[in-house]
């Protein structure tokens, strides 16, 4: 792979640049759909500032970070899970960023902002732009009052009418909090095991997008299951379906979306720029009404939103801020052995 | 004599030259190199970009006989195969002999369309609307409820039989065809004879039909079993948690891991059992052919 494929990648990239960097040109790289390819936000941004969004997608961490490597300054602005910093930063994919040339920057929270996944040294690597949790969400018609334990799921009541991802990751940190462990520090595994194979006779089936879990609940399939609170908040508001977010007292997963300026970026001004629009309240609030958004990093962003918007009213509230455990970075030997233990723990479930 | 012949002989294959190159060419660059990539990835130790180079290894090999898992899992694949294969022959095999023995012209064409009909739609899309079919409340179990009458729950989304439904469904028209075309290459005077001479329907069928229309009936055995030994997307979506086979797992290294030495090494596993198990049915074939 590295040998043969990284040369041939690089001639592409080289022919990408030839044609395509001008300046004037702020090239950003993020998942489709996810916000800084929205038409209105280009729009206002170019009139803003007069640089041309260009947007390229990944649609994986291991593609985005593949995308860096073999297009050297091709990219001015990517959008990086603070997660998958670490790595970045040890391949020196990413420069330090002059959070002075942001105004916004003093918006954020500054919890996140200083996470220690986006800076190093000192210095800032990432811009913390949105956030949200992996948590349970209940269908209402199931529940007179929401659950506030994740031993819900295990209750026999709920059998064949509990959905998880097919994540190894997730349902590993699923039955940490669950055992009331850490999820970043798993001391105890085989009481995880002991736990997910007692979940896994009450699973009717395995998620893989939020249409799924939407559908189940539109026909009354399940009655609860792991969903993400952005996903949750868009049930609700957009499909209007009985779907309510319910973080249980055992805490919930949450991760962080960052901005990063890739090394070798051209126009290191249009990315401050870029960052500092993508991170301002004028644009949180067009993209969380009307296309539906996770949390805003961005404190004076969220604060801007109608008082009943989900984002402010269920995820801006002190219990979920005491309850999340952000996501810390997994090695592949990590990741790898969970998903060992998942496979063993479905086939065994048979 | 002898030399014109051999130059006959050299003419005749470089002539040939040309009709088997691009074939072949097509061959050598779609399966050839990949498989040989393949290969070449199944016995590295590591393809991560930051890893120190990567060194070469039977180590994914050790690891499939190592933990019993993947041996368990390749057995639910190989017994899923069996039993959407004998599905499909049980189901396709009548259907085929309806079609080349007693439908004539227009009726034929028309059934033939039918059979052939599911092919022109994207695979997944059929796989999916079998999970509004199946489910719960879905086409099906509102459909028997409204004709019977007595209540019956009809849910069997998320489980084995799903899987074998979608696969049999997706599958079923090879057997259909592969069956059709021996049998239509059967004289009609041998039934005839046979029946002349005294035979039952049922001893004309055991004894002059079966056994000329088995290469047909292997051949689409052949075609069904191996796509479904290595399937992850039916049981994936049909399956829920009960479709965890061979298939998904060789997905899961590639897609949610990256690691595709293992995947690599998992899929040649699955290749090698599959060829096993072709040689082994190869006796039978010749005897039969």
């Amino acid at each position: 792979m590295t040998k043969t494929m990284k040369p041939m990648l690089l001639c592409a990239g080289a022919l990408l640049l030839a044609t395509g960097a001008h300046a004037g040109e702020v090239h950003v790289l993020n998942w489709k759909g996810y916000g800084a390819d929205e038409p209105f936000a280009t729009k206002a941004f170019e009139e803003m500032t007069g640089d041309t969004v260009v947007n390229d997608f990944f649609n994986s961490e291991q593609e985005m970070l593949t995308k860096l490597r073999t297009n050297p300054g091709l990219y001015d602005v990517v959008m990086i899970n603070a997660a998958f910093m670490r790595q970045a930063l040890e391949e020196n994919l990413v420069q330090p960023i002059d959070t002075a040339k942001i105004s916004n920057y003093g918006d954020l929270d500054p919890d996140q902002a200083a996470s220690a996944m986006l800076n190093e040294d000192g210095k800032t690597y990432g811009v913390p732009w949105t956030w949200g949790l992996t948590t349970i969400a209940i269908n209402d018609k199931a529940f007179d009052t929401a659950p506030t334990s994740i031993r819900e799921m295990w209750k026999p009541e709920h059998e064949g009418r509990v959905t998880i991802r097919d994540d190894a990751v997730e349902a590993i940190q699923l039955g940490a909090l669950a055992t009331g462990q850490n999820i970043n520090d798993i001391k105890d595994m085989s009481a995880v095991e002991t736990s997910l194979t007692e979940l896994l006779p009450n699973v009717r089936t395995f998620w893989s997008a939020e249409n799924d879990w939407n559908q189940m609940v539109a026909s009354n399939q399940i009655d609860l299951g792991t969903y993400w609170s952005g996903s949750a908040g868009r049930a609700k508001a957009q499909f209007n379906l009985p779907v309510s977010l319910a973080v249980p007292e055992e805490g919930a997963v949450g991760w962080l979306d960052s901005f990063a300026i890739p090394v070798g970026s051209d126009n290191v001004e249009g990315a401050e720029k870029f960052i500092n629009y993508m991170i301002s309240p004028e644009f949180y609030v067009e993209w969380d009404q009307t296309v539906g958004a996770p949390v805003s990093a961005s404190r004076r962003a969220v604060a801007a939103l109608p008082e009943d918007a989900f984002n402010r009213r269920v995820m801006g509230s002190p219990e979920i801020a005491e309850r999340v455990q952000f996501q810390q970075p997994i090695t592949d030997e990590q990741r790898e052995s969970y998903l060992k233990t998942w496979q063993k723990l479905k086939v065994g479930a048979n | 004599m002898t030399p014109s012949f051999k130059t006959r002989r050299r003419n005749g294959l470089l002539s040939a030259l040309p009709l088997l190159l691009p074939a072949y060419a097509w061959l050598t660059l779609a399966i050839f190199l990949p498989l040989s990539a393949m290969v070449y990835f199944s016995l590295l130790s590591d393809i991560a970009p930051n890893a120190p180079s990567p060194s070469l290894t039977i180590e994914n090999y050790a690891t499939f006989f190592s933990d019993p898992l993947y041996a368990t899992l390749l057995w639910r694949s190989l017994v899923l195969g069996l039993i959407v294969t004998l599905a499909c022959l049980v189901i396709g095999f009548p259907a085929a002999y309806v079609l080349a023995k007693i439908l004539k012209g227009r009726a034929r064409e028309a059934i033939f369309l039918l059979v052939i009909l599911p092919f022109w739609s994207n695979s997944l899309v059929r796989v999916f609307s079998w999970s509004m079919v199946l489910r719960e409340g879905g086409i099906l179990d509102t459909a028997l409820n409204a004709v019977l009458p007595f209540e019956v729950t009809f849910d069997l989304i998320y489980s084995y039989p799903a899987v074998v439904i979608g696969l049999v469904h997706s599958y079923l028209p090879y057997m259909v065809l592969t069956c059709y075309l021996t049998l239509q290459a059967i004289d009609d005077a041998l039934i005839e004879a046979a029946r002349s001479l005294g035979a039952s329907r049922l001893s004309a069928l055991r004894r002059i039909v079966l056994p000329l229309a088995m290469p047909g009936m292997l051949a689409g055995s052949a075609l069904i079993f191996i796509p479904v030994v290595g399937s992850f997307m039916e049981p994936r979506i049909l399956g829920g948690r009960n479709g965890t086979l061979f298939g998904t797992v060789i997905e899961d290294q590639f897609t949610a891991v990256y690691n595709w030495p293992l995947g690599a090494a998992l899929s040649f596993i699955l290749l090698a059992v599959v060829l096993v198990i072709l040689l082994a049915a190869a006796p039978v074939l010749r005897r039969t052919a």
